[in-house]
């Protein structure tokens, strides 16, 4: 296996509804930040693959027309995945294994603010059976959420705690959208939003964008002193159906951190979990110890959750605290589908 | 399967699916669209590069670049390629045959495409010179539909070296 590292990162800030920009203006600084960042220009981008989706965007080939924002000429090594940046990254990597290419920009937007998002989801779901219940991703996730409480000690207080950790930590991520200094005692006030879950417990809807650069051993240890060295990264996926499947663990997150040997200590974790109940699921079959492990220092998906961006943003933010030699080894996972359906596991870890 | 059970198969249902958007037309757009209602068509200029985009994106799609410089180009320009459209399909706003012209601008490096009027079809070629014909001036809008088509303008034909690189 090539050894393989995140070299840069860099976000848009993350906004509600950004009103003045589409999404070509939106990634066009971000696309450039993250080439200074390591001083490479284009010609020192081997390969180019991003994440969105049409869905979102309410426009067929928007993928095409985003890359009006990195530049397509002369003719480059491109690829597109309809799934969370953090999938493309996952393409990127293997890109480098193959040995084809040494280096690959990795970026992801998303503007949830032009359509209805909670519509544009539903779009996901079954045709026959449960698209026409009207069921959304907060509806679905509040299912998860009452058979998790159910089937667990855990209590709405505890949800409440990781809404509470999370935008603490976002205060000080100057690319959140949603932060506070809140106490669990003020969240429970609040009256439910789709029981069991508060509005506290639910992510924001958010337009943004980020990037990522990979490089090989040998171009990596040139660009920058602290590699993010990628030690291990899988994805597992399971059933649609959310009968078929016991929504309190998670099982493809379990499998993904063994085959990506996510044990041990870290020293952070950032965790793609939109809902309070799910990063309590994705804690325990992680098996993170948050006594030692600083848990979403970014603030993670309750700050800012634009969708087929976050899961890009979590393996950018934790590798960017090895980048700073504030961490020396991060987990980053990503989730796409309702109720977990589908996760990734990254385990990044520097020189030391 | 029982024959009786192939009767009772389901064979489609009706889901009726629609979802609204809202989109932001981008900061280079909405400096183009202002302009509009006052019949100007400003294309944006690429610094490095000195590439003249309209309508303009924000970026220069070769090499990502932002387009910062306004240019006002006018609205007139030549065709540089053309279709004859002789098929009607539903919804169809203009009696066949009518043209589709690529429209490259005076001092514009990108066309775009647009409807040729007031034009015998067969008449039509690379190189004609041709203006825009605007809506009444109480029915200007910040939009391209403020631009009705365009029309020869009897001017000599553009030398084809001129637009070789716009094709």
């Amino acid at each position: 296996m090539r050894e393989v590292a995140v070299v840069s990162f860099a976000q848009a800030p993350n906004v509600r509804r950004d009103s003045d920009r589409n999404e070509v203006e939106i990634l066009m600084p971000v696309l450039h930040e993250v080439r200074q960042k390591v001083g490479l220009d284009r010609s020192d981008i081997d390969f180019v693959v991003h994440g969105s989706t049409d869905f979102q965007a309410g426009m067929p080939f928007s993928f095409v027309a985003a890359l009006d924002a990195y530049g397509a000429w002369p003719p480059i090594n491109e690829s597109h995945v309809e799934m969370d940046g953090a999938w493309a990254l996952y393409e990127a990597w293997v890109k480098i294994q193959t040995g084809e290419v040494d280096t690959a920009l990795v970026f992801a937007y998303g503007k949830g603010s032009p359509g209805d998002l909670p519509d544009v989801m539903r779009l996901q779901l079954d045709p026959y059976l449960l698209y026409p219940l009207g069921v959304d991703p907060v509806g679905l996730a509040a299912l998860q959420a009452r058979a998790f409480l159910d089937s667990t000690d855990h209590t709405e207080a505890d949800m409440a705690a990781v809404a509470v950790r999370d935008r603490k930590n976002g205060t000080s991520n100057p690319c959140a959208q949603v932060v506070g200094d809140f106490t669990v005692e003020e969240l429970l006030s609040e009256p439910p939003f789709v029981a069991p879950l508060r509005r506290h417990d639910c992510p924001p809807i958010s337009d943004g964008a980020s990037a990522v650069i990979l490089a090989a051993d040998g171009r990596a240890r040139d660009l920058v002193p602290s590699p993010a060295w990628i030690r291990g990264i899988d994805h597992r996926i399971e059933a649609a159906p959310l009968g078929n499947r016991d929504l309190t663990v998670s099982a493809s997150t379990r499998i993904a951190a063994e085959k990506a040997g996510a044990s041990g200590d870290f020293d952070i974790a950032e965790l793609h979990a939109p809902f309070t109940h799910q990063s309590i699921i994705l804690e325990e079959v992680l098996g993170i110890d948050s006594s030692t492990a600083s848990v979403n220092p970014s603030g993670g998906a309750l700050c800012a959750n634009p969708l087929m961006v976050a899961g890009l943003t979590r393996v950018g933010e934790a590798a960017q605290r090895i980048l700073d030699g504030a961490a020396g080894r991060a987990l980053a996972h990503a989730t796409s589908g309702a109720c977990l359906q589908q996760n990734l596991v990254c385990v990044l870890e520097g020189d030391g | 399967m029982s024959e009786g059970a192939t009767e009772d198969l389901v064979t489609g249902i009706v889901v009726p699916v629609s979802i609204q958007y809202d989109y932001t037309a981008g900061e280079a757009a909405s400096r183009f669209l202002a302009h509009i209602p006052e019949k100007r068509l400003v294309g944006q200029r690429h610094g490095d590069t000195g590439l003249v985009y309209v309508p303009p994106r924000g970026s220069d799609p070769a090499d990502g670049e932002p387009t910062e410089q306004d240019v006002e180009l006018g609205d007139k320009g030549i065709i540089t390629t053309f279709c004859v459209v002789n098929v009607p399909f539903a919804g169809q706003a203009v009696e066949c045959p009518y043209v589709c012209a690529q429209v490259l601008l005076d001092g514009a490096d990108i066309p775009f495409q647009a409807l040729i009027q007031e034009a015998d079809v067969e008449a039509i070629h690379a190189g004609m010179r041709i203006e825009a014909v605007w809506v009444d001036d109480d029915d200007l809008a910040p939009t391209l539909e403020s631009i009705r088509y365009f029309r020869p303008t009897g001017e000599p034909d553009a030398d084809p070296a001129s637009y070789k690189d716009h094709m």
